[in-house]
């Protein structure tokens, strides 16, 4: 690969200013948010555990051309909180819900917070490196609230009759 | 009402038996519950090349209250899971069930958190048609063997 | 009473919604007043999968993720990966990988027009499309094995070459492509009905496309002429020579015409593709061949003779892959590539080499470090951020930038104050394809 101007320059931007620094990109003329996402580097001696990058472009909408990217690398730990993009690019509410969802890392200065790709009552954080992948738990029956064990889902019957 | 209490049993209730059955098996309303890549496989399937309609089953009814097979085509996961039971329990009977591909028989390569491990632990299977996805010809042959099933189906409520 | 809003659910398995998300609409009338869109019913949880599996395991995975252009996910992730290792394929499979991307791009949209039309009631274009997508899909069992779950790519190259005749098979499938495409174009371009449908409904600006990071025939539609193809060529697309459609308004027609264009555009780099590929050996005639089993037996037998004269015989499926031929589409770097077969089952070294890179817990290695890079998907930019810690023979972690998710986040708000027939075609023209949304 020639260059990298797919992935641009690096970055490492401090969790308790990345409202400002992302504020000071966008003014740079970074009007798009190509990805927000989230490592886990659990178990490689980092000081914090999660790297959320943010992914940003510089996107000339006339000639459709790429002018620059880059990818900014906050470092945080299991307790802090980012503060929200979200005003600055719309997009960033689906990808901080998912963060959310799948590593547990906090956003304040949102409205509120929901799990986008899991449903409500999914414990625990799926993609961290201490969640098992095949880690299975409760159905949720069709009712509210009621486990697969409950008389609305539990059906299992032999089926084949006569045969 | 049972045809068998108001016949006496035998000769009449096997012939009417077999009649229903037979009208059965080339009227299947289908009720494709579509999630995921074998999806593409049934599309491929109902269109013009393979052509479902030939075995009477060319009709999708996109109403759980209109159809009697409910055709789970893609993987059902831990959120999917009670939408499923809830349109099988929508299902007027006589209803079957066709787990399509391999997701929907055992969970496939999907061995994680968020996958049912086989349609059957949530409702009952009638059909396993495995394949990642399965091919149109499989689908077929997965189609016929359901009418052969079909058309042994004794009574006209089928009891589960 | 004339404000009263209801609630209305729609999905998560709705008819004329083809893919599984759940919309949750307010209405006044048939006005949407506030629209709210929940996802995550096909979360098939395929990070975490590539975060245990070993670094070519993960291409299967991959297929799943949009299952409608499955080839153009194996690129993907294949280039992302090989960014990391510093691997580059020879010319002959990069253009292989071109051709298979672009019939996987017209497959997609054949599949996302027809759908959408059906969804409106043009079952015709249904059926012609899917007749078309049908010799594509065809193609795609000859030169990868599968029709849908290709896993056609490694790293460090692509499974194997082009099956024989290949360029005169494409030949014969495009033609076939543009005379349904054409007819489908007939029946719907100037069509009241269609039209009605599509016309100024579901418009998104440029500011709004921008500002929600939307790439693809979505965002081509409002005039951005964004395509990763051009804004950073990989593999040999700054070699060919191709247009990007846009269009004006940004409402669901435009879309329509975007996609339409693109089907032609694809089909024409394929054809560039079939020209200018430098040469290669092709699949060997079944006389030069032996089965890989009748090897085994006759080295155990000492005959050594036979391994020279005949290459492996292999499943149908991975015709292709003669010593010739994996030299010609896949890198020169052992440390991460198979030998060919021949190799593995007549020389000690290729042997060796097969079995560590196979074998359990050994396998491909790749320097630590993190990497970006990203194709032109069917839906936009299809991203693939890795990370490699250098130690385990599989990735630390796989993240996949899916470009429906950027759309379906900005649904809500283009769906605000239309009627609820205009969901139909918006939904319809955003493509979503639950594997890839979810993923």
């Amino acid at each position: 690969m020639s260059s990298d101007a797919i992935r641009g320059e690096r970055r490492e931007v401090p969790a308790a200013g990345n409202l400002e620094a992302l504020r000071a990109l966008r003014a740079e003329g970074f009007n798009a948010l190509v990805d927000l996402t989230c490592v886990d580097y659990q178990g490689q001696g980092r000081a914090e555990r999660f790297d959320v990058i943010y992914r940003l472009m510089k996107l000339d909408p006339s000639t459709g051309l790429d002018a620059g990217r880059v990818e900014v690398h906050c470092a945080v730990g299991e307790g802090a909180v980012l503060r929200s993009a979200a005003p600055l690019w719309p997009v960033a509410d689906w990808l901080e819900r998912e963060v959310w969802d799948m590593y547990g890392v906090r956003f304040a200065d949102r409205p509120g917070i929901k799990r986008l790709l899991m449903y409500e009552e999914f414990e625990g954080h799926a993609l961290r490196k201490d969640y098992p992948i095949a880690k299975r738990q409760p159905l949720v029956g069709p009712k509210d609230g009621q486990k697969a064990d409950a008389p609305s889902f539990n059906i299992l019957k032999p089926t084949l009759r006569g045969e | 009402m049972q045809i068998d209490e108001a016949a006496p049993a035998g000769t009449m209730t096997t012939q009417l038996d077999a009649a229903l059955g037979w009208a059965r098996k080339y009227s299947i309303f289908q009720y494709p519950f579509v999630t995921a890549c074998c999806g593409m496989e049934f599309m491929s399937t109902a269109a013009s090349h393979y052509d479902m309609d030939r075995f009477g089953a060319g009709f999708p009814r996109f109403s759980p209250r209109q159809a009697d097979v409910l055709m789970v085509v893609g993987t059902i996961s831990h959120k999917m899971a009670p939408v499923l039971r809830r349109i099988y329990d929508q299902m007027p009977r006589p209803k079957w069930v066709v787990a399509f591909g391999v997701c929907t028989c055992t969970g496939g390569f999907y061995n994680n958190y968020s996958t049912v491990q086989g349609i059957d632990t949530i409702v009952p299977v009638d059909l396993y048609i495995p394949g990642c996805p399965p091919r149109p010809e499989t689908v077929i042959q997965g189609l016929t063997l359901l009418q052969e099933k079909i058309a042994k189906e004794r009574g006209l409520v089928r009891e589960l | 009473m004339s404000s009263k809003t209801f609630l209305l659910n729609m999905g998560p398995q709705h008819p004329a919604m083809h893919g599984v998300v759940r919309l949750i609409l307010e209405l006044e009338g048939e006005r949407i007043v506030k629209a709210d869109c929940d996802i995550g019913y096909l979360h098939r949880a395929f990070e975490k999968h590539a975060e245990t599996e070993t670094w070519n395991n993960v291409v299967p995975w991959t297929d799943r993720l949009n299952y409608v252009s499955p080839l153009i996910n194996n690129v993907g992730y294949a280039l992302a990966a090989e960014k990391l290792a510093g691997i580059e394929v020879p010319e002959r499979g990069q253009y292989i990988r071109v051709i298979a991307c672009e019939i996987s791009r017209v497959t997609d949209h054949l599949t996302c027009v027809g759908a959408s039309a059906m969804e409106l009631g043009a079952f015709t274009v249904f059926l012609y499309m899917i007749k078309a997508r049908e010799y594509l899909y065809q193609l795609v069992d000859q030169l990868t094995g599968a029709r849908i779950t290709t896993a056609f790519t490694r790293v460090g190259g692509v499974k194997g070459d082009l099956p024989k005749d290949f360029a005169a098979r494409f030949a014969e499938a495009a033609a076939k492509v543009r005379e349904a495409v054409a007819e489908s174009d007939k029946l719907l371009a100037r069509n009241r009905i269609f039209m009605d449908r599509m016309e100024g409904t579901g418009v998104v600006s440029k500011e709004t496309a921008v500002a929600y990071g939307m790439t693809g025939p979505f965002l081509r539609s409002t005039g951005v002429p964004y395509d990763v193809r051009r804004a950073h060529p990989y593999l040999v697309y700054d070699r060919l020579d191709f247009d990007v459609p846009v269009g004006s308004t940004g409402d669901n027609y435009d879309r329509y015409l975007c996609r339409m264009a693109e089907i032609e555009q694809s089909l024409r780099l394929v054809e560039q593709c079939l020209e200018k590929i430098p040469d290669g050996k092709h699949s060997l005639e079944p006389a030069e061949m032996k089965h890989a089993f009748e090897y085994q037996d006759a080295g155990k037998h000492g005959d050594v003779a036979l391994l020279r004269k005949y290459a492996a015989k292999e499943d149908q499926t991975l015709e292709g892959m003669g010593p010739e031929t994996v030299g010609s589409v896949r890198a020169a770097a052992p440390g991460v590539v198979l030998p060919p077969k021949e190799r593995a089952y007549g020389s000690i070294e290729g042997l060796m080499n097969h079995f560590e890179l196979v074998m359990w817990s050994w396998g491909v290695k790749i320097p630590a470090g993190e990497t970006y890079m990203a194709v032109e998907g069917g839906n936009g930019e299809l991203g693939f951020h890795v990370v490699s810690d250098g130690v385990n023979d599989g990735p630390w972690r796989v993240r996949c930038r899916p470009p429906c998710l950027f759309i379906m986040a900005a649904l809500p708000e283009i769906l605000k104050g239309s009627m609820i027939a205009d969901i139909i075609p918006t939904f319809g023209s955003v493509n979503m394809i639950a594997g890839e949304l979810d993923r």
